[in-house]
């Protein structure tokens, strides 16, 4: 300890702590600062672009999925436009079907009701020459009539005869 | 074949040759060693201590007298004014100065005042009692600080102007120098003293610890200084921290010294503790700064003794074993002391830094 206190020089000390103070404050004002300061704005800086580029991911992200959504919807209104155009397709079918059958179905009744009438008519015409043929044969049989009985009456089974009323 | 015989019958007379020569000389210098033994012990003394003028190396010449090849420094002592010559005026303590009416004497690395012959008077235990004047000289060893000083004013300006050119990006050194500034902010500013407070103790810790390893570095150069090894530096440099520690402490850490129990007990009770407590605290004020300036001293000093002592060896021994062997020892020392260099300043500015996160606490959790 003596040792110390004697190897001890103010001279010394007085040097190291004037060049030290001043080199401190020197340095400080043209070093330490502007070096400090340049690190921390570089790491902010750093720091910044990290997190921007993360933001921009978030936004790819979301961009993507919005998309994704978007795409997914447009698909699901094809399919319902599909089904829809489907259903109007088998709709519109169906009811033409039903629309030809009505047709076919009156076309029809009206060629049964036209046989019919036809029919009815050609009967009607029937009866009118069976009756005139009638009529004919009821006159060569009173005619026949006249010659003879028996020939009247033969006359009449010949007539009956051969006139088939069926 | 032969040729690795003349190679090895070379060999085996080269090792023939050497020991008769350390034989012969071992027989003649069994007087010599213990002067060269003084001898070196005084040279590692005045090695270690600070001197007047920027010597080099000396030597002694055929008609014994001491050369000294250095550059003189200027002397600067307050005796009734200033006084100021060069030291080359003191002639290494093997004369007197006469400065005006006024005689003075350089002994065992000191200025005393004398008469005209030179007399140096001791009392009892051996101490000097002439009068030593004050003694503000420019020595090697503020030459050195002054040398290490311009240094990191350049070196570190131009980091700074580098980040003004480049947009932020060290260039040159400074790319040396940036990570460690870097380290000392992120690894033993921000943990010692908290992310609020580091910033304005920055300036502090950066300078002490680039200065400190910058002087410990040139103590390793052959310039021979030892200016980190000096106690009256590591003395200013722990000063700075015991004077920063406490005009920079809160509330909190005074309260923590003079009353470190706080509320967990009555006052009562805590008086008679704190008759011993309170001069701990206080003693342990002082006790931080001094072990730092303990440290660094005995630290460096202590390498320059070792590594010195070593080569110093190699002149005792003046063996074909022992000087290769020493010298091997010294250059291993000298790389453990280029850790040692960098481990000091890093343990003195931790712990300042720890002191002043001590120092800048405020709420306190325990």
């Amino acid at each position: 300890m003596e040792k110390l206190i004697s190897e001890f020089s103010l001279g010394l000390f007085f040097w190291q702590s004037a060049i030290f103070i001043g080199l401190l404050f020197l340095l400080k004002k043209f070093a330490w600062k502007p070096i400090l300061d340049a690190v921390n704005e570089r790491e902010t800086s750093i720091k910044d672009a990290l997190s921007s580029a993360e933001e921009a991911r978030a936004e790819m992200e979301k961009l993507q999925s919005s998309n994704q959504q978007i795409i997914k919807e447009a698909k699901a209104e094809k399919e319902a436009l599909l089904k829809e155009a489907r259903k109007t397709k088998s709709e519109l079918i169906s009811s033409a079907k039903e629309e030809a059958q009505k047709e076919a179905q009156k076309i029809l009744s009206q060629a049964q009701e036209e046989i019919e009438n036809e029919k009815r008519t050609a009967v009607i015409e029937l009866k009118r020459q069976v009756g005139s043929i009638a009529i004919n044969i009821a006159e060569k049989v009173i005619q026949k009539e006249l010659e003879s009985k028996e020939k009247q009456i033969q006359l009449v089974d010949q007539l009956l005869k051969d006139t088939d009323l069926k | 074949m032969r040729k690795i015989l003349s190679k090895t019958n070379y060999l085996f007379s080269l090792v023939v040759i050497a020991l008769f020569c350390s034989l012969s000389t071992q027989a003649k210098d069994k007087e010599v060693s213990k002067d060269i033994k003084v001898e070196i012990k005084e040279y590692i003394n005045h090695h270690l201590k600070d001197s007047y003028d920027f010597s080099l190396f000396s030597y002694t010449n055929n008609s014994g007298e001491h050369v000294y090849i250095g550059i003189p420094l200027p002397v600067i002592i307050w005796d009734n004014g200033i006084k100021v010559f060069s030291s080359s005026r003191l002639k290494h303590g093997e004369a007197v100065t006469k400065l005006g009416s006024d005689y003075y004497k350089l002994e065992h690395g000191k200025i005393y005042k004398t008469d005209s012959v030179g007399t140096i008077s001791y009392d009892k235990e051996n101490h000097i009692t002439n009068y030593a004047p004050l003694d503000l000289s420019v020595t090697k060893g503020v030459v050195s600080m002054l040398l290490i000083s311009f240094l990191m004013f350049y070196i570190f300006k131009n980091l700074a102007e580098s980040y003004r050119k480049t947009g932020g990006l060290p260039i040159g050194i400074g790319r040396f120098f940036e990570p460690i500034i870097i380290y000392l902010r992120d690894d033993i500013a921000k943990p010692n003293i908290g992310e609020k407070k580091y910033s304005s103790y920055m300036s502090f810790l950066l300078t002490v610890f680039f200065f400190i390893w910058f002087l410990n570095l040139l103590g390793l150069t052959p310039l021979g200084v030892n200016v980190t090894g000096n106690i009256a530096v590591t003395f200013g440099l722990a000063l700075l921290t015991f004077l920063i520690t406490n005009f920079t402490g809160t509330r909190d850490y005074w309260l923590h010294i003079f009353d470190p129990l706080g509320s967990s007990m009555k006052w009562s009770s805590k008086i008679l503790l704190y008759i011993v407590l309170i001069p701990i605290e206080l003693l342990g004020l002082i006790i931080k700064p001094f072990s730092l300036l303990i440290r660094l001293y005995a630290n460096m000093q202590a390498g320059h003794i070792v590594i010195m002592s070593i080569i110093g060896l190699m002149f005792v021994f003046k063996s074909w074993i022992g000087s290769p062997l020493s010298f091997g020892l010294a250059f291993a020392i000298a790389i453990i002391e280029l850790l040692v260099a960098f481990l000091q300043a890093y343990i003195f500015t931790m712990l300042s830094a720890l002191y002043f996160g001590f120092a800048s606490e405020e709420h306190e959790s325990h």
